[in-house]
């Protein structure tokens, strides 16, 4: 007869008891197929497709529960998969491998989903899969996939919580939620104390896959990269922007060549430059740049940069370099003067480093150089006659430029007659060393696209650029660029114009693709919106905004009250809101509670079946002096109460005599 | 016992409440707890990996993602109290029941809001019991728990816990209320053949056969004492008129259940069960009867009313004044 008792009886809401129906099934697996189908298509096609199946096994297994995998079953596949992993990459720690395992993952978590823990840990799954998404992107429409999977596992969480619920409502509790969560991750996105990364080291791939200048330059690397479309940074000039032809985004200075190569060198030897500023001149510009990483120390600016930005240094050689390799976007404020200004000092050592050539290379070149040398009456006579040679040798500027062997200066100069700008640059870098005029190559980029929607000026790899400077008795280091000189429009219209039609252009760069471009021109003006209030929000930045919110040294105390008072507030906010629906008693009731708190405190507590005038007798009766007010008032609210109306100012009377009432 | 009345009194103060109460609970926001269940704690463990990894990345949108959860986790520990607090609860009355029965106690929980407060749990704290109630927006639901009973007399309905962790499982808010109700739990009968006839009721009985509820004699007007089985609904169905079908001998057969006619050896409690098994005999067989026993003395009569006295006297029984 005795039914059991309480230790016997499972809890209802334990989530081991309750089995997860097709609903609940189906929302989790698109929500795990929203944040691991990018992963899908970064892994091995073996791993992409056995996840696949095992997605697809579950859902044979819910229609027929025999398919269902046995325990050893799961474990087989998930060591199978650990091996085949291994077997893949040698490793199953560091990035990619280790998204691999999650996307194997992923698939044997909701395999093995029957009820609810298992639903609840696929759905931090899910959440750790979004997280990895952002190693790779942080796009815009990445965000968005990433927002639909979370609020699907909303509407998972819901779900279990309420499984008799009607799911169109726990669709709409999930939407409530989530807005209302919205200006809570605002503020704490906002204020939460952010402390610069890393907070230890990372897997030796984390940066893989950035492009950018690298700090060598051989023909052919340049025009190679130039066929990305890829951004390099993006430009907010604060006035005027400079014309075009000033636009010399200075990069990587080489110094060194080996017959081949350009070198950079070793930065440490390098000393360190001091800007020099002209708060009057009317060349000087001053912007912001927004760099994409890539995973090296430069930061690029116009030539030649008048400030320094916070944790970059400045060399001797003109290159800007940020303290640590740029893995994140940086956002930075630069100034500089597009004019040059004449700075004939420089350092012995540097003018021997910048004439140093390897023997028994480019003979042809060498024996003209030495022929200007000889004729010549200074160095700037001879950087007249290379430009004369350069103008005349009827050079061709291609994105397809023939290999070149061994010499390849003369082969280019005399043979070919084809180049991009890394050969022009190293040619004419070459032939001012033979001569004996010092000479460097400077790598960067030239010009950008402004777009028109946002007036901003963006920077792609295709922009890539070689120039050289050669030292100038009592002028300093003096901008050559040896590619306008053969190509003249490349400075004035872009790579587009200047490449001959038969070269393969980036798509973007097609001069027939307009309405693509305004297409592109408006997603990239949000692009750049997004990545500088969302995705360069930074350490600075937070100190930036809470200095014009009036903190101007916030310390992580100072930020944890703000926080605190914040989301404090928002609680508030939120609980006003869930029980704003509650009405007040009304100020009769009100009034007559008071009258009755006030009699209870003197011991004449009204029992719960007792009129207003019965208590008011009996108190009437305990309290013989009060008997009079406590009548009126009995009387005014029996009369308010239950009366036809309530005029306001007999509501008011009884206020005020409850509010005089003090029962001695 | 002062330690457990000091136990009762810091309960009343930590629970706000001192039980038990009447009428309608409303379910203050003072009363209703609200801690993080085990998937709350492990949701805090990922907010905090997340974070971290966030940091070491340095990853906007990691950042973004993690204070997104923050905020869904706050907002659904709003509403996961939201749910329950302001809530009404009733005691509604039960149903006697015989011990070893189950009595199905019921409460009245009244949403009080335009919301409507899914996944309630009511738990019956003594027994365990246990049941989910859906309150539709600004609407009642009825919580029954079958809770069984062992001893006659008043069973207090004691307290109850009600639970949600609605909307995301995030969170568990919980409440007790005590209401003042009880309900009513008989003798367990047991059945015996009916006693002997009084010599008063055989004097009484002569003119009829022996009693028997088969044999149609005619209609009378209604008395509310009269079992609803007799009454004539068909002829009420075609005149409006409430009579009720009278039966031979029926109305003569008077029986007195009598206390001492049971055995002296037989303890209290199983006098007070046998006692309990003849008044519903009796009543089945349509007879009318009397009950005595030390310190009652309920008149002879018939139907659901004149039984449940009979029943409930015995239930009650304290030994004799």
């Amino acid at each position: 007869m005795s039914e059991p008792r309480a230790a016997a009886l499972a809890h209802p809401f334990a989530p081991e008891g309750r089995a997860v129906g097709a609903r609940d099934l189906a929302l989790l697996t698109v929500a795990l197929a929203l944040v691991a189908a990018p992963h899908a298509l970064r892994a091995p096609g073996w791993l992409a497709l056995l996840t696949l199946a095992l997605y697809g096994w579950r859902w044979a297994a819910l229609a027929r529960p025999a398919l269902a995998p046995a325990r050893w079953m799961l474990f087989a596949l998930a060591l199978a998969g650990l091996a085949g992993v291994w077997l893949q990459y040698r490793a199953i720690f560091g990035r990619t491998p280790g998204i691999a395992m999650l996307l194997l993952f992923s698939g044997l978590k909701l395999l093995e989903t029957r009820n609810q823990r298992d639903a609840a840990a696929t759905v931090f799954l899910v959440w750790f899969l979004v997280i990895t998404q952002f190693l790779y992107s942080q796009s815009i429409p990445t965000a968005l996939a990433m927002l639909a999977a979370l609020a699907l596992t909303a509407v998972a969480l819901v779900g279990f919580a309420a499984p008799r619920r009607e799911p169109a409502a726990n669709a709409r509790t999930a939407g409530v939620l989530l807005a209302q969560a919205a200006p809570a991750a605002l503020v704490l996105f906002l204020l939460f104390p952010r402390v610069q990364g890393p907070l230890w080291g990372l897997p030796q791939d984390a940066y893989t896959g950035m492009t950018g200048l690298s700090d060598t330059m051989s023909p052919g690397s340049l025009s190679q990269l130039i066929q990305s479309d890829a951004i390099a940074f993006r430009v907010d000039f604060r006035g005027e922007m400079p014309p075009r032809r000033a636009l010399y985004w200075r990069g990587p200075v080489l110094w060194d060549f080996d017959g081949r190569t350009w070198r950079a060198g070793a930065a440490d030897i390098a000393r360190r430059g001091e800007p020099r500023d002209d708060p009057r001149a009317p060349d000087r510009h001053a912007y912001t740049v927004i760099l994409e990483p890539h995973n090296r120390h430069w930061l690029f600016a116009i030539e030649t940069a008048a400030q320094v930005p916070e944790r970059a240094r400045l060399l001797d050689d003109g290159q800007l370099l940020a303290i640590a390799p740029v893995r994140t976007r940086l956002r930075y404020d630069m100034v500089s003067l597009t004019e040059p200004r004449a700075e004939p000092r420089a350092e012995p050592w540097q003018l021997r480093r910048a004439l140093r050539l390897p023997e028994g290379f480019n003979p042809r070149a060498v024996a003209l150089a030495r022929s200007w040398r000889a004729a010549a009456a200074s160095d700037a006579d001879i950087v007249e006659r290379a430009i004369e040679f350069f103008r005349g040798a009827q050079l061709v500027y291609t994105l397809e430029p023939p290999p070149l062997g061994e010499h390849s200066v003369d082969e280019f100069l005399f043979g070919t007659r084809a180049g991009f700008c890394e050969h022009f640059a190293s040619a004419f870098a070459f032939l001012m060393r033979a001569a004996g005029v010092p000479a460097r190559v400077v790598t960067g980029y030239q010009g950008g696209d402004r777009n028109p929607v946002d007036g901003k000026l963006t920077i792609r790899q295709s922009d890539a650029h070689a120039w050289i400077e050669v030292f100038l008795a009592g002028r300093g280091w003096t901008r050559l660029d040896p590619t306008a000189l053969a190509a003249p429009g490349r400075l004035e219209n872009g790579l587009s114009r200047a490449v001959r039609a038969t070269s393969e252009l980036p798509l973007l760069l097609r001069p027939e693709l307009a309405w693509l471009r305004s297409i592109r021109y408006n997603w990239e003006a949000l692009t750049h919106q997004w990545n500088l209030w969302v995705l360069g929000y930074n350490p600075e930045r937070q100190r930036e905004l809470l200095a014009s919110l009036g903190m101007p040294q916030p310390d992580w105390r100072s930020l944890g009250a703000a926080l605190a008072v914040f989301l404090g507030a928002m609680i508030v906010a939120l609980a006003a809101w869930s029980l704003r629906t509650y009405a007040r008693p009304d100020p009769v009731a009100r009034a007559w509670l008071a009258f009755c708190r006030k009699l209870a405190r003197r011991g004449l507590a009204r029992a719960p079946h007792e009129g207003p005038r019965d208590y008011a007798e009996r108190s009437a009766a305990a309290l013989p002096d009060a008997a009079e007010p406590i009548r009126a008032i009995a009387a005014l609210y029996i009369a308010l109460r239950y009366g036809a109306g309530a005029p306001p100012e007999q509501v008011a009377e009884l206020r005020r005599r409850v509010g005089a009432f003090r029962p001695a | 016992m002062a330690p457990r009345a000091e136990r009762i009194a810091l309960r009343n103060w930590l629970y706000g409440f001192a039980p038990p109460e009447r009428g309608e609970i409303v379910l203050r926001h003072r009363r209703v707890y609200i801690l993080p269940t085990r998937l709350g704690l492990l949701f805090g463990g990922a907010l905090a990996i997340l974070l971290v990894g966030s940091i070491n990345y340095a990853l906007a949108l990691g950042f973004a993602l993690t204070f997104f959860l923050a905020g869904l986790g706050l907002a659904g520990m709003v509403h996961t109290a939201r749910n329950l607090a302001q809530l009404g609860v009733r005691a509604a009355r039960a149903e006697p029941v015989f011990a070893g029965e189950a009595v199905r106690l019921r409460l009245v929980l009244a949403s009080r809001a335009p919301y409507d407060r899914p996944q309630i749990l009511v738990r019956h704290l003594a027994s365990g019991a246990q049941c989910l109630a859906d309150l539709p927006a600004g609407g009642t639901a009825e919580a029954v728990l079958a809770v069984p009973t062992e001893r006659r007399g008043w069973l207090d309905y004691g307290r109850f816990l009600l639970e949600t962790r609605f909307p995301l499982g995030l969170f568990r808010a919980w409440s007790y209320v005590e209401p003042e109700a009880r309900c009513l739990v008989y003798p367990r009968p047991l059945y015996g053949p009916l006693p002997p006839w009084s010599a008063q009721a055989t004097a009484g009985a002569a003119r009829a056969r022996a009693p028997g509820t088969d044999d149609y004699s005619g209609l009378r007007a209604f008395q509310r004492s009269d079992s609803p089985r007799h009454v004539a609904w068909k002829v009420l169905a075609r005149t409006d008129e409430l009579l009720t079908k009278q039966f031979s001998g029926e109305a003569a057969a008077e029986l007195t259940l009598d206390w001492a006619l049971l055995p002296a050896a037989a303890g209290v409690e199983e006098r007070l069960s046998r006692l309990a098994g003849w008044v519903i005999a009796a009543e089945r067989e349509g007879l009318r009867y009397a009950l005595r026993a030390p310190g009652v003395e309920i008149a002879p009569g018939r139907g659901a009313a004149h039984r449940a006295e009979c029943l409930k006297a015995l239930a009650l029984w304290s030994g004799a004044p």
